[in-house]
This record gives structure tokens, C-alpha cells and sequence, in this order.
């Protein structure tokens, strides 16, 4: 549609919640103020704030976080000006009155809504609410490498429907290759009014590519990390995008040099590890599970004495979505005795 | 009056509002038990696929939804509730009136919770009975042994997975209310200090069986011998009117946590076996039925 061409590109900083995969929901008060400042001064659109899996979602089940909701909300609104403070709420997780109204009143500016990507009615009631209240409000559609392009349209309709202002399609498995970027997000900006976004991972290398693909498909949105620190592999990394535009000549808010800057800040505080293609994270890839599995996935093999990468294949070949981690414990338990079975064999 | 396979000579008379999922799952299974005979299967809507099946089966049906049976108020013993948790509210505002038992499968939590593993005696004589919720019936049993194998849990949380085709329009639309009631049954039969529900509903095909984790910290004081032990009688308990309830990975520490997974597979009768987290909550409503049918006696 025509009037997607009009819209400028909108840099989505997510390093302060999907970052939080990466250290297991443990970043603290201090990182968050001083990775807020830099994002402001780097000229992202919107600093995304949280667990990993977003508001409410701090328990075993997914990593139970060193800092509330709340905490981490009010650390990163007093150091925002330009840049908007955003959320994700998965419903599911995420409940209105326990975690929604509280975060909005912690002076969240956008929420994004997220659902599997074949489970969009869910967002019904939360999209529809914020929109009635003037919030500006997103819909996420997860591990979208699982749903055929038809499928996703019929999604993303749906979230245009209850007056969600865009949706992103994320690839949480890092399993997109540019090619289905340009299908998937090709076929959303043909078909729909809203605007379209993409958040990538880097589980094949590819996160940047498609991030680029994404932009020349006609997303407006793209979603970046610091480092690409984020789950298993890794986010698209802000930097690298930020240098690729730049080249790109694509005019984004980003100011380079100071997004180069909040990288190197990043790496500097809090990223532990800068996240890599090592041999768990590209078999999530191959598998197509959550990138958020990597971390437990490799805690559950050294616990019960097993291959990792199989666990993540057996993973993949059920169909487990994000939000599923307690899986992982009982395939890495079948494992490990189907193991001890052929020992004594 | 039509009748209904095996049924004894004066079975209790039950009439189900909704006809979703949940309403099609419960009638199959009323019309199996020899203790009731549906005797009305209201819906909203003429052509639904529910009331269809219920005039295949010869059961009477109406599109005249909570009035239709409230008309029926002097020849119904009980009425179930599948509707949604907002519509439960206004049945009830009618049902209370003219003094109908009502057995609710809503989240909308009206009346006394009832895990029947734990409680059904309790619930026999009220007037309203709350079956929490599908989740609720699968895991607050076991989350009952975690907190008997200790003094107390400070914090213990259930993780609830149910495929995509199972979860219908109502139970999407109640999402919250599905996390507000269950966490209540949690405290109402534990004792714990915070419990938390996590509700993911998985597209795979074919559809993944109905898992529920329960978990608490390892910090917890839990005697695991003595969990192993409960979870065991708990499972066998449980059996007697969901049979395919299974305890998949037995109580472990695996570091940071204690957990034990269940699943549930269904019966098969409305939707596939995988569609467990109908048969949890239908067959315990059942057995609140078939209960009262039999402390009439």
C-alpha cells in the first residue's frame, strides 16, 4: 500500500527485555538506568522494558526476574524524553488488573501484545481495552517461521481488527531466511492498512540480513538489541543494523554514532556473554524452538547427562511454543532413561 | 420422555446451558452415566454443531438458551453451566431465585470450589458448586500434596499447556478470569502464600495432550518422600472419574525447582483424545451429579 512508503522507519530497542533472556531475567536497576540514557541518546523510537517473556511473566516456569515490573518500568521512565517506553504483554502471563494497569500507570507509552502466532484472538480483550484508552498498542505474532504466509494474514487481520496501530512478526526461533522475510512481511504490508514490523534472531546468522529484508519488504517497525544480546543467539544487534542503514541511506531517528556508543555501553555493564552461534543455539535454529529454550536447554542436559541437541530436536518435532520450558525437563528425562536403557542393554 | 442409554429407573434430570466444546463434552458424558438423563441442551444459536450432536442423540434441544430452562425450573434437578464466566453471572441471577442446584463449569467462581479428589462430600448439598477451571482440576490435587509434604509453601505456581482446537471462543475470551480462579482454588485448598497460573495454548498438530506443571522453589521445605507418595495416591484418586489422568514426570529437584508434570487425555467422546482439559473438568462435574443423584437415594 502506498501509504506505507510515506512512513518513516521506527527503531524497536528491545536489549532491556529481550536482553533479559540472556541473563536470566536478571538485569538490575543500575543497567537499566544507564542502558535508558544511551537508548534516548541513540534516538530509538521505543525502549522495550521487562522479563524476557514480558509483564507478569517472572515465575520458574520462564525465569523469575531480580527486579519487578514495576521496578524495571519506573528505573526506565525517568531517564526517557524522546524515546517511548514500551511493554510486552503476552495474555497468558500477562493479566490487566494484576500487571497491565499497574504498568501503565508506571507511565508505559505503548504496549505490544503478543500471542503464538495462531492464537490471535487472545489479544482481543487487552488490544481492545488500551485502544479505548489511547494507549498506543501493537500486536506481536510469536515464532512466526510456524504459520503459513496465508495464516499470518489471516492473524494480523485479526489484530487490525480490535485497533491494534501495527504488527510485528517475530521470528523468536532466529528460523527465517531472507527469502521468507520477503514473502511473509511482503504479503502483510500488501494486505493490510496497519503498520508492519520485524523482530529478528540470529540462530542461522542471518538476523541482520533479514532485518534489512524486512525494511525493503515495507516494514516500518524493526526490532534491535545492544550487541544483539537477547535469547539463544541472539537479536538483530542495534549497531549493526544502525551501520547498515546508514549505508542503506534509510532515514531512521538513530543518530550512529551514539547507537554505536550504547552498544559499546551495553557490552561494557551487562552483557555477560555477547551472544554467539555455538552448537545449542543453531540446532533451536534447525529445530525451530523459542529461542529463549537455550539457556535451560543447556541446564537440563548437564542435569540429566544428556546431548542438548536432541533435546532441542525432540522439542522441535513436538511443537512446543514459547512459554513451554517445563517441557524441556520431562524430554530431557526420557532422555536420560532411554539412555540408561541402552547401557544395560 | 426419549430415553437415554442404561439409565436406572429414576435418574437425576439435568438440563446443560452451552453448547460449545465443554457443553458437547459434558452432554456425551451425561448421557453415558446411568445416574442422569439430560432432559434439555440449551444453546443461543439454532445450528450449532452442539445442537446437532444433541439431536442426534435424541436429547432435547433449544435455542432458547438460560430462559428456555429456566421454564423448565419444577422438572430439572440440576443445571450445568457451560456457558462463560459473564454469562454464568446472569444464569445464576436466575437460577438462585427458583432454587435450582447449579453446577458451573465458568471460571466465574459463583458458588463453593469443588476439586471432587478433595472436597466432593463438602460440595453435595450447595446450591451453587464452582469447578474452577479446566487447569484448576488438573493440577490444584497435586499442588494439595506439595503443600501437605511440607509446613507451607511460600510461593508455588502452575503452568498449563492445552492445544489450540480445545480452547474455544469463551475460554479466550476469560483468560484472566481462567488466572484469577484458579490462583484462588490454589489458596483455598494449600497453603500457600502466592500461587501464579500460566495459561499457553499450543497449535500443534496433532494436538498436544493437556500438560500441567507444578512447581515451587527448591528453597521450599518439601519432604520429598513423602510428596512421592502423596502425588502416587493423588493420581490413583483422580482415576477413579478421569481416566486418563497421568502423572508424566514423578516429583524431582532439578536445581532451582521442584515440579511434577501430569497430563491428561481425554475419552475422546466430543473432540480427540488430546482435548484432555474437557474430559478434567466434565467428568468432575459428572461426578458432583452423580453424586447428588446418589445422596438422594
Amino acid at each position: 500500500m502506498k501509504t506505507h512508503a510515506e512512513r518513516q522507519l521506527k527503531i524497536c530497542d528491545t536489549t532491556l527485555r529481550d536482553g533479559n533472556h540472556a541473563v536470566a531475567h536478571q538485569l538490575g536497576h543500575a543497567d537499566i538506568v544507564a542502558y535508558a540514557k544511551a537508548a534516548e541518546l541513540a534516538g530509538a523510537d521505543l525502549l522495550e522494558v521487562g522479563h524476557g517473556n514480558g509483564l507478569g511473566a517472572s515465575s520458574i516456569q520462564v525465569g523469575r526476574a531480580a527486579l519487578t515490573d514495576m521496578e524495571m518500568l519506573t528505573a526506565a521512565r525517568a531517564q526517557l524524553k524522546q524515546t517511548r517506553l514500551g511493554v510486552l504483554s503476552i495474555p497468558g502471563f500477562a493479566t490487566v488488573e494484576r500487571d497491565l494497569k499497574p504498568a501503565l500507570d508506571c507511565g508505559v507509552d505503548e504496549v505490544r501484545v503478543g500471542a503464538h502466532c495462531t492464537e490471535a484472538d487472545v489479544t482481543r480483550q487487552q488490544i481492545t481495552m488500551l485502544r479505548e484508552m489511547g494507549v498506543t498498542v501493537k500486536g506481536m505474532l510469536l515464532m512466526s517461521h510456524m504459520a503459513s504466509t496465508k495464516t499470518l494474514i489471516e492473524q494480523a487481520r485479526l489484530i487490525q481488527e480490535y485497533g491494534a496501530h501495527a504488527v510485528i512478526l517475530m521470528d523468536s526461533a532466529g528460523a527465517y531466511t531472507p527469502a521468507a522475510v520477503d514473502e511473509k512481511v511482503g504479503a502483510l504490508v500488501e494486505e493490510l492498512d496497519i503498520e508492519i514490523g520485524f523482530h529478528g534472531h540470529n540462530n542461522l546468522g542471518l538476523s541482520v540480513m533479514n532485518s534489512m529484508a524486512a525494511v525493503k519488504a515495507g516494514a516500518t517497525i524493526v526490532d534491535v538489541t545492544a550487541r544483539g544480546f537477547g535469547a539463544g543467539a541472539g537479536n538483530a544487534p542495534l549497531e549493526l543494523v544502525a551501520a547498515n542503514l546508514h549505508l542503506e541511506q534509510i532515514e531512521t531517528k538513530l543518530q550512529l554514532f551514539a547507537a554505536l556508543d550504547a552498544a559499546d555501553l551495553a557490552e561494557s555493564t551487562f552483557v555477560k556473554r555477547i551472544p554467539t552461534n555455538d552448537s545449542v543455539t543453531i540446532a533451536s535454529g534447525i529445530a525451530g524452538v523459542f529461542s529463549g529454550f537455550a539457556s535451560p536447554t543447556r541446564r537440563a542436559a548437564e542435569r540429566f547427562q544428556v546431548d542438548p541437541r536432541e533435546i532441542l530436536m525432540e522439542l522441535g518435532r513436538r511443537g512446543v511454543v514459547a512459554g513451554q520450558e517445563d517441557t524441556i525437563i520431562e524430554v530431557a528425562m526420557g532422555l536420560a532413561q532411554k539412555n540408561s536403557l541402552y547401557e544395560v542393554i | 420422555m426419549h430415553a437415554q442409554k442404561g439409565s436406572i429407573a429414576d435418574p437425576l434430570r439435568v438440563a446443560i446451558i452451552g453448547t460449545g466444546n465443554i457443553g458437547c463434552d459434558l452432554l456425551l458424558k451425561v448421557i453415558a452415566s446411568p445416574h442422569l438423563r439430560c432432559d434439555s441442551f440449551a444453546g443461543r444459536r439454532i445450528s450449532s454443531p452442539g445442537i446437532e450432536l444433541a439431536e442426534s442423540r435424541g436429547i432435547p434441544t433449544t435455542a432458547g438458551g438460560i430462559d428456555a430452562v429456566a421454564e423448565l425450573a419444577d422438572r430439572i434437578d440440576v443445571v450445568f453451566d457451560a456457558t462463560s464466566a459473564k454469562d454464568a453471572v446472569h444464569n445464576w441471577n436466575i437460577l438462585e431465585g427458583l432454587g435450582i442446584p447449579v453446577i458451573d463449569l465458568t471460571p466465574s467462581h459463583l458458588g463453593k470450589f469443588c476439586v471432587p479428589a478433595l472436597n466432593l462430600e463438602e460440595c453435595l448439598t450447595e446450591q451453587n458448586v464452582s469447578m474452577v477451571t479446566c487447569g484448576g482440576q488438573a493440577a490444584v490435587p497435586i499442588a494439595r500434596c506439595f503443600s501437605d509434604a511440607s509446613d507451607g509453601l511460600g510461593y508455588l505456581e502452575i503452568a498449563t499447556a492445552s492445544s489450540s482446537a480445545s480452547v474455544g471462543p469463551a475460554t479466550r475470551a476469560n483468560i484472566d478470569e481462567y488466572a484469577f480462579t484458579t490462583q484462588h482454588a490454589t489458596h483455598e485448598f494449600c497453603r500457600v502464600d502466592t500461587a501464579k497460573t500460566i495459561l499457553i495454548i499450543n497449535p500443534a498438530e496433532p494436538g498436544m495432550v493437556m500438560r500441567n506443571t507444578i512447581a515451587v522453589p527448591a528453597s521450599e521445605n518439601v519432604d520429598m518422600e513423602a510428596l512421592r507418595v502423596s502425588v502416587d495416591e493423588m493420581e490413583k484418586r483422580i482415576n477413579s472419574y478421569v481416566p486418563g489422568y497421568r502423572v508424566v514426570v514423578p516429583p524431582v529437584a532439578t536445581g532451582d525447582r521442584i515440579m511434577v508434570t501430569i497430563e491428561v487425555e481425554g475419552l475422546g467422546d466430543w473432540l480427540p483424545r488430546y482435548a484432555g482439559n474437557l474430559d478434567v473438568i466434565t467428568c468432575a462435574a459428572v461426578a458432583v451429579a452423580e453424586g447428588r443423584a446418589e445422596a438422594r437415594r
